[in-house]
């Protein structure tokens, strides 16, 4: 409701407009908004006979989109070496630091004497992962870090989400240490 | 001696069947038709894509999608094996009954509706897309030359009344649905669309009566034939020309009696979950909503055949185009009866996708502006529209 300010004649606190017979006898208000959306109907359909993609979504499975930020947190990788083992130490700071608690990692000693621990298993339960970050910047090594995408991310089970250490590795099984890949703090 | 079939003339048994059988199957193929334009038309005016995903698949890997509209037969699947759910219903055999009551009025008005003007048996049989069918031309031309059919399923010559009586008996499919289903949200649902229909028949009745006052008949037939004279020698008098203000009281009313968007306040999900059918499942469901989408085409057609001239294209005689300035163009009778048909069905496509249209941008009245929009504004209107015709009728105008 637009109230009047006492001693300002003219003003008001909302600036309505004030509808015209135009707008009250309704019917070229519904003209004009079927109008645009036949406007859009039409091209779209123009867009489809034309061989195009009409309308402005994504064909999910088959199609991504293109515009992910590359600092989107989306599924976790398990950075490796150059020789494909992974750079992980198991310190378990981030699965000690993961608020979800969605971390399991168990530890075993390294054959490598220069290595103290590599992890013997190293889960995350993606359905539990609230995908916060906390675990990239928790890392010493930056033995983990998350892609922008978040493809794949789907199972018909819960025990399917669960994420062992070959599936985080093999995503992405080289990752170029030049290049920042998804989020890295 | 001509053959009869139970009393019947052969012929025009054979005929009646076909006639019958082809309009309505138009109709319950327009129900899938359009449940299928609904979910695609939708989408490509929301810039979505809409239905693409349900498939028959094919040898090679791919699947044949028809553009979504398999979607329909694996609906249709679907409502079929899964579990009828049956309410604790206060009256089962009610609750049985209002779907029929919904789902026949809807159907059986197209009967008196002329899908195209008169057809000559035999004449149509020299045609060049029957005329390879072995011995039948032949045949009509020696036995039957001058059996004249109409493709019409019932001549009534109280044809408008009947739509009227028919539509008005689909009011017991909703407040039966809502009353037997024991559901509070089905009983609002219910007393919306009863109080809904009925307040909106009379202004949809008092819209059509300057029609039936304009060309003086509620024979449909006849109404079609009255709109394909001329007026000045060159305007088609159709009723959106003599009666241009009843169509948008017809069309408003007409959609309101339909229930659709923007006065579907029966079935206003955000407030009474899905109205007086909330408590049907599977395939009943369904059977409701075919009948909503088979009474959309429904009026598609009413809006054809009383404002658009029905089949009728314009100039177009029994004979040809008797063009207003005097030239002719001659048209074999095959032609003729393909013109009328693909008018009318033309026609019928393009209001049936106006009213798509108009479903989809529109957002829902509120109940008293729905209630205002109808007691304080249509039958005023109508009435008025009713007066002026009225004179305009007496002073010999028309």
């Amino acid at each position: 409701m637009s109230q009047q300010i006492p001693g300002l004649p003219d003003m008001t606190y909302i600036d309505r407009e004030k509808r015209t017979f135009l707008d009250q006898i309704y019917f070229w208000e519904i003209t004009r908004g079927i109008l645009i959306t036949t406007k859009h109907f039409f091209r779209n359909m123009a867009k489809w006979l034309t061989f195009r993609k009409g309308g402005v979504v994504i064909l999910y499975p088959e199609e991504m989109r293109p515009d992910y930020s590359q600092n989107n947190r989306g599924r976790h990788i398990l950075v490796q070496r150059s020789d494909g083992s992974p750079r992980c130490v198991a310190c378990k700071m981030c699965a000690t630091n993961c608020p979800a608690e969605c971390i399991t990692i168990v530890a075993e000693e390294s054959d490598d004497s220069n290595i103290q621990k590599r992890p013997k298993v190293f889960e995350i339960d993606v359905s539990r992962c609230i995908f916060c970050g906390f675990c990239v910047e928790a890392c010493p090594v930056d033995a983990i870090r998350m892609a922008p995408t978040t493809e794949e991310l789907a199972g018909y089970n819960r025990f399917r989400m669960i994420y062992d250490k070959k599936t985080l590795m093999t995503w992405k099984p080289t990752v170029n240490d030049d290049v920042v890949h998804g989020y890295n703090p | 001696m001509e053959s009869t079939f139970f009393g019947i003339n052969t012929v025009t048994f054979i005929t009646n069947l076909v006639i019958a059988g082809g309009i309505f199957g138009f109709m319950f193929t327009m129900g899938a038709v359009m449940s299928w334009s609904e979910r695609k038309q939708s989408a490509q005016l929301q810039d979505r894509i809409g239905a693409n995903r349900a498939g028959i698949p094919l040898p090679g890997g791919k699947s044949l999608k028809v553009w979504g509209f398999i979607n329909n037969i694996a609906d249709a699947i679907k409502c079929l094996v899964k579990e009828d759910f049956k309410p604790r219903a206060y009256d089962l055999f009610m609750y049985n009954l209002a779907i029929f009551f919904a789902f026949i009025p809807a159907v059986i008005s197209v009967a008196v509706i002329p899908f195209a003007g008169e057809v000559h048996l035999a004449e149509l049989f020299q045609s060049w897309y029957l005329k390879w069918i072995p011995g039948l031309p032949e045949y009509f031309a020696t036995n039957l030359p001058n059996y004249v059919f109409r493709v019409q399923v019932a001549n009534l010559n109280v044809g408008l009344l009947f739509v009227f009586a028919v539509g008005s008996i689909s009011v017991f499919g909703a407040i039966l649905a809502g009353w037997s289903s024991n559901n509070k949200f089905s009983m609002m649902g219910a007393l919306r669309a009863c109080s809904q229909m009925i307040s909106y028949e009379v202004a949809m009745g008092l819209a059509l009566l300057g029609i039936i006052f304009i060309y003086q008949t509620v024979d449909v037939w006849s109404l079609v034939q009255g709109q394909r004279e001329l007026a000045f020698g060159w305007l088609p008098k159709w009723g959106i020309v003599l009666q241009p203000f009843a169509f948008f009281l017809f069309i408003a009313s007409a959609v309101a009696e339909n229930k659709r968007m923007p006065f579907d306040l029966p079935e206003a999900e955000s407030e009474i979950i899905s109205g007086y059918y909330t408590e049907y499942s599977a395939f009943k469901m369904l059977m409701f909503m075919f009948a909503e989408f088979i009474e959309i085409c429904f009026v598609a057609i009413m809006i054809t055949t009383l404002f658009f001239g029905g089949y009728s294209v314009p100039y177009l005689m029994a004979d040809g185009f008797h063009w207003p300035w005097g030239a002719f163009t001659a048209v074999s009778h095959g032609n003729v009866v393909l013109l009328e048909l693909g008018s009318f069905l033309t026609k019928v496509f393009f209001f049936c996708f106006l009213l798509q249209q108009a479903r989809w941008s529109l957002p829902r009245f509120r109940y008293d502006q729905l209630m205002r929009l109808g007691w304080k504004y249509l039958l005023p209107l109508a009435l008025l529209n009713l007066v002026v015709t009225v004179i305009i009728v007496a002073l010999g105008g028309f």
